[in-house]
Formats: C-alpha cells, sequence, structure tokens
C-alpha cells in the first residue's frame, strides 16, 4: 500500500515535471531550427554580403541577397514608430493614472483594450483605404504605400501596450512620495512628472521596450500598407520589412531563396532576443524599487 | 508661482489631454469606420454560404467553422499543457533555477513574432502534417502556452497556503492535494487565460498563413482539421490583399471587431466575478 501510494506520487510528479519542461523544450526546438535552417544561405552568400549588402533581388537571373535595406528599414520603421507612440502612450498614461476622474478612466481604458483586441489586418485594411491614399494625395506622390503609412500604423498599434504598461508602473507609486512633494508646496502636475514619473522610471522603460519589440515584430499590418517593394529607407517610398521580406516571397520560394528568407528569420529572431533581454534588464529594475 | 512654473503646468496639462483625447479619437474612429463599411455588407447568405467561382457568390461559412475548429483544437491541446506546467511551478518544484529557467523560456515566447511562429510552425508542423489546421493548431499551442501558464499561476497563488496544510494535515498524499484543492482552485485563471488566447487565435494572421493554408472548403470538425482551410483573418487579408475585395474585407473585420469586443468584456466580466467572489 504504502510503496504503491509512493509509485503513484512519483509518476505524477514526472508526468508535472514533463508539462513543465514544455515551454522550455519549445524555445529551444524554436531556436534549433531557426538557427539550423538560417546558417546554411548565410554560409553560401556570405555574412558580410549578406548583412550589408544593399541589393535584394532573389528572383533575378543573377540573384542577390543583401538584406540591408530590410534591416535598415525595420529598425527606421520602429524609431519612427516610437517617436510617434511614446509620447502619445506616455501622456495619456500619465493623465490615466493620476489625473482623471474615475468615469474618464473607465471609459479610456475600454477604448485601449479595445485597441488592444484589433487584429492587426484590420489594422492593415484600415491603413490600405485611410492612410494610403491619404498621404498620395497629401504628398502629391504616385503611391501612398511608404514607410511613413507603415510608421503611422505601427505607432498606433504599439500605444495600447505602452499605456497599459505605463498606468501600471505609475499606480505602484507609493503614495508617501507624492504626499511628501505636494506638502513641499510642489502642484499636482509638478508632482506626478517631476516625482511620480521618475520613480515609475523602470516600468515605464520597460514598456517602451515592450513597444519596440511588437514593432519590429508586426507584419500583416506593415505587409498591407508599405507597399513591399525592396528599396532603401525612404519616408515616402515602398519599402520592405525583415518581417514582411520572410512573408512576401515564402509562398513561391525555393533553394536558395527559400532559406536565404529563414536566414532574415533568424536575423529578426536575434533582434528579439536582444530586445526580450533589454526588457528583462527593465523589468528586473522594477522589481526592485 | 513663477511664470516657468506656471507655464510648465499648462504646458503639460495641455499634452495630457490632447494625448487622451488622441487615443479614444483614433480607437472611435477606427470601431466606426470599419462598422460603417462593414455592417452594410453583412447578411444572411454572406454569412451562409460558401464561397463559389461559378456563381461568383462569396460567403464566410468555411471561414468561421475553420475559426472556430482551430479555437477548439488549439485549446484542447494547450490547456493540460499551460496547467500542468503551472502546477508544476507552484506546487512540485523546489529547484529555484529551474523555476527561473522555465519562467525565463515562457517570457521569450510570448515575445517571439508571430511570423516567426509561422515560420517555425511550417517547418515542424507542416511538413509531418501537411500544411493543415491541425499545424496551425499546433503552432497556435505554442504561441498560447505562456497565456494560459501565466493566467493558472497567478489563479494558484491565491488558493490559501492553509487549504493545502489543512488537506496534508488529514493525511492527504501530494497528488491528492494538487487534484482536490488546488486545482479547483484556479478555474478562474485558467478560464481568463482562454478567454485571452482566444482572442489571440481570432486576431492571429501571420502565424497561420504558412501552417493552416487558405482554402475555403467546407468540412466537418475532424474532417477540417486535417485539411488546409483560412480562418477569419487569414480570409480578410486574402480578401483585401490579393483579391481586391474590399466590401468582403470589412464585412469580416466588422464581425472581429464585434468578436474582440464580446471577448474584452467577458474577460473583464469573469475577473471582476472572481474577484468578488474570492473577496468574500
Amino acid at each position: 500500500m504504502k510503496t504503491k501510494q509512493n509509485y503513484l506520487e512519483t509518476v505524477v510528479h514526472g508526468i508535472f515535471l514533463l508539462l513543465g519542461l514544455v515551454t522550455v523544450a519549445c524555445v529551444l526546438l524554436i531556436t534549433a531550427y531557426l538557427v539550423i535552417s538560417g546558417i546554411p544561405a548565410i554560409r553560401e552568400i556570405g555574412i558580410v554580403k549578406f548583412l550589408f549588402g544593399k541589393e535584394w533581388a532573389s528572383t533575378a537571373a543573377e540573384p542577390k541577397y543583401g538584406i540591408l535595406p530590410f534591416i535598415l528599414t525595420s529598425v527606421y520603421g520602429t524609431a519612427g514608430a516610437i517617436l510617434l507612440g511614446v509620447p502619445v502612450g506616455f501622456l495619456t498614461a500619465v493623465y490615466l493614472a493620476k489625473m482623471a476622474p474615475k468615469s474618464v478612466k473607465e471609459i479610456v481604458g475600454q477604448a485601449v483594450s479595445m485597441l488592444a483586441g484589433i487584429p492587426s489586418v484590420v489594422y492593415g485594411l484600415v491603413g490600405m483605404m485611410v492612410l494610403v491614399p491619404g498621404i498620395r494625395k497629401l504628398f502629391h506622390i504616385p503611391d501612398g504605400a511608404s514607410l511613413l503609412a507603415a510608421i503611422i500604423v505601427l505607432a498606433i498599434m504599439i500605444l495600447p501596450s505602452i499605456i497599459k504598461m505605463s498606468v501600471t508602473a505609475l499606480e505602484a507609486v507609493p503614495k508617501e512620495y507624492e504626499d511628501a512633494s505636494l506638502a513641499l508646496g510642489a502642484t499636482p502636475e509638478e508632482t506626478w512628472f517631476r516625482v511620480s514619473v521618475p520613480a515609475a522610471k523602470s516600468g515605464i522603460a520597460a514598456a517602451v521596450v515592450l513597444g519596440v519589440g511588437r514593432a519590429i515584430g508586426e507584419a500583416m499590418a506593415v505587409m498591407m500598407v508599405a507597399g513591399n517593394a525592396a528599396n532603401m529607407p525612404s519616408l515616402f517610398q515602398s519599402v520592405r520589412f525583415l518581417t514582411t521580406a520572410v512573408a512576401s516571397e515564402m509562398s513561391y520560394s525555393s533553394g536558395l531563396q527559400r532559406q536565404a528568407l529563414f536566414s532574415i528569420a533568424l536575423v529578426l529572431f536575434l533582434f528579439i532576443m536582444l530586445i526580450n533581454a533589454i526588457l528583462n534588464f527593465f523589468l528586473k529594475g522594477e522589481r526592485r524599487s | 508661482m513663477s511664470a516657468s512654473r506656471k507655464w510648465f503646468i499648462r504646458l503639460v496639462r495641455f499634452g495630457m489631454y490632447l494625448a487622451t483625447a488622441l487615443t479614444a479619437l483614433l480607437t472611435l474612429f477606427i470601431v466606426a469606420y470599419v462598422l460603417v463599411k462593414g455592417i452594410p455588407n453583412l447578411s444572411w447568405q454572406f454569412l451562409s454560404t460558401k464561397p463559389s467561382y461559378l456563381s461568383g457568390n462569396i460567403g464566410i461559412l468555411p471561414d468561421i467553422l475553420n475559426t472556430v475548429y482551430i479555437v477548439i483544437a488549439t485549446l484542447v491541446i494547450v490547456i493540460p499543457l499551460g496547467v500542468g506546467a503551472a502546477v508544476y511551478l507552484t506546487e512540485y518544484a523546489s529547484n529555484k533555477k529551474l523555476v527561473a529557467v522555465i519562467e525565463y523560456a515562457a517570457e521569450a515566447l510570448s515575445g517571439i513574432p508571430s511570423i516567426i511562429y509561422g515560420l517555425v510552425g511550417m517547418l515542424m508542423f507542416a511538413g509531418t502534417f501537411g500544411t493543415s489546421l491541425m499545424a496551425g493548431a499546433l503552432t497556435l499551442v505554442i504561441m498560447n502556452l505562456p497565456t494560459i501558464l501565466r493566467n493558472t499561476q497567478e489563479s494558484l497563488k491565491t488558493v490559501p497556503q492553509s487549504y493545502r496544510e489543512g488537506a496534508f494535515g488529514l493525511g492527504a498524499g501530494k497528488w491528492r492535494v494538487v487534484r482536490t484543492v488546488v486545482l479547483p482552485g484556479c478555474v478562474d485563471g485558467v478560464i481568463t487565460g482562454c478567454i485571452l488566447s482566444v482572442g489571440r487565435i481570432l486576431g492571429e494572421s501571420a502565424a497561420l498563413l504558412f501552417t493552416a493554408g487558405f482554402a475555403h472548403a467546407l468540412n466537418g470538425f475532424f474532417e477540417g482539421l486535417g485539411s488546409a482551410g483560412a480562418t477569419l483573418t487569414v480570409a480578410l487579408y486574402v480578401y483585401a490583399k490579393e483579391q481586391g475585395e474590399f466590401g468582403v474585407a470589412f464585412g469580416i473585420a466588422a464581425i472581429l471587431l464585434v468578436l474582440s469586443f464580446c471577448i474584452n468584456l467577458s474577460a473583464g466580466a469573469v475577473t471582476n466575478y472572481y474577484q468578488k467572489k474570492n473577496a468574500i
């Protein structure tokens, strides 16, 4: 009886241990698959030529596989989205966390959740129908599908994560800090921006990094508004991101071209892992404070 | 008060009002635009038929069914995995390093973009199962694992330690305590996790494009899992980008918005319900 019980317990423990390790196995498998399928093309093309080549012509008679345009587009696009999205998201978060009356907070909070729940293809669709023609008319260019359209769409898409995470960080600031500042004669606005915000800075930094991760990894919405030509990035030109480079040629690619797409995914994966590491650094800072 | 302080206050107040108004108006505009453009395209025929090249009819019933199938298949697989991992982390694990590794892995999973899931899913699952809803569902399982894991873990932490000690004191073994005390206590976390996962699956497109494909065939559940099929989001993408059928795309977009609104509401309602229940 006793040994039978122990036997059962050991088996159950083992099963739960296995279930716990599934997550780790998934991460390892994804990494392994990406590395194994991504390395051959980089080897064949040459790492310098691949990363710093300025021309991508995968279907030409003499194919060229340089992904510098995609890397730069992803970097510029993300930077642009952060530049537009972070100030708006940050100020909204301070308002919601500190100043807004309860009813306004509730309604805008709902709106932000709604924004977070909109699928990326819907953002792409609205961008395609509103932004792209708008940009074409406003700047008198032949096609509005451009880096600018992608930046605006991405800026809107990262708003909810920035707002939610910053609000959480700002609300966690101890009330004593603010009371002390108010008692010393600072106005509420000065208290929020000179005391609460600095106290919540690692949380807000984490929110920004999370936004960077979202923006750099977004594929479908960008695919629908950026035009997808493999140009070097320029605000009013059709461009291709790292994500869309993978998505747009995957369905008909073969041979070295297909392998090169996996290499692009590997580069994107390395970017994301770097961002995750930075995010973790800030989150740890948040927990410590 | 000095002039510069007054200016600072005016400036930040103006900035905050402007930013919040912008956020709210943007949301309102997107939602209203999609609904206004989409709802006129909805009809019973649109919802209940399949597309046919012969009659030129476009219906989205296959896409709706595919979405339902893929949601069911994903949840059936991901719930045991996620809950099991959460139980291991909170109840069984004694090695702190292992816990840290598993939690780090879960965080890494939630940061990976869906296009990479799509690519790896294509290599891992579409190779064995063919381009099919099953391959798509398995890809989504990995994607949603962290969501279920984290929500279950949070709710397990709210099960009072005294319950467990009481059960142990009465002579129950570890597995019996987990089965009778711990698992019933995490139902709310599992439900919240499921709702969030359903929302994520509904909105997912990049991970499904190369794993589940974009066919519009009308199938039963098991037959459907074995064959390629587009979910609503993938169908939207194909109709808008490849076929230029914007009316259809907006119709689907309107349905997706309404669904995502319902999901937000129910997630909020479930959280509220259990918070009140736990408070008593």
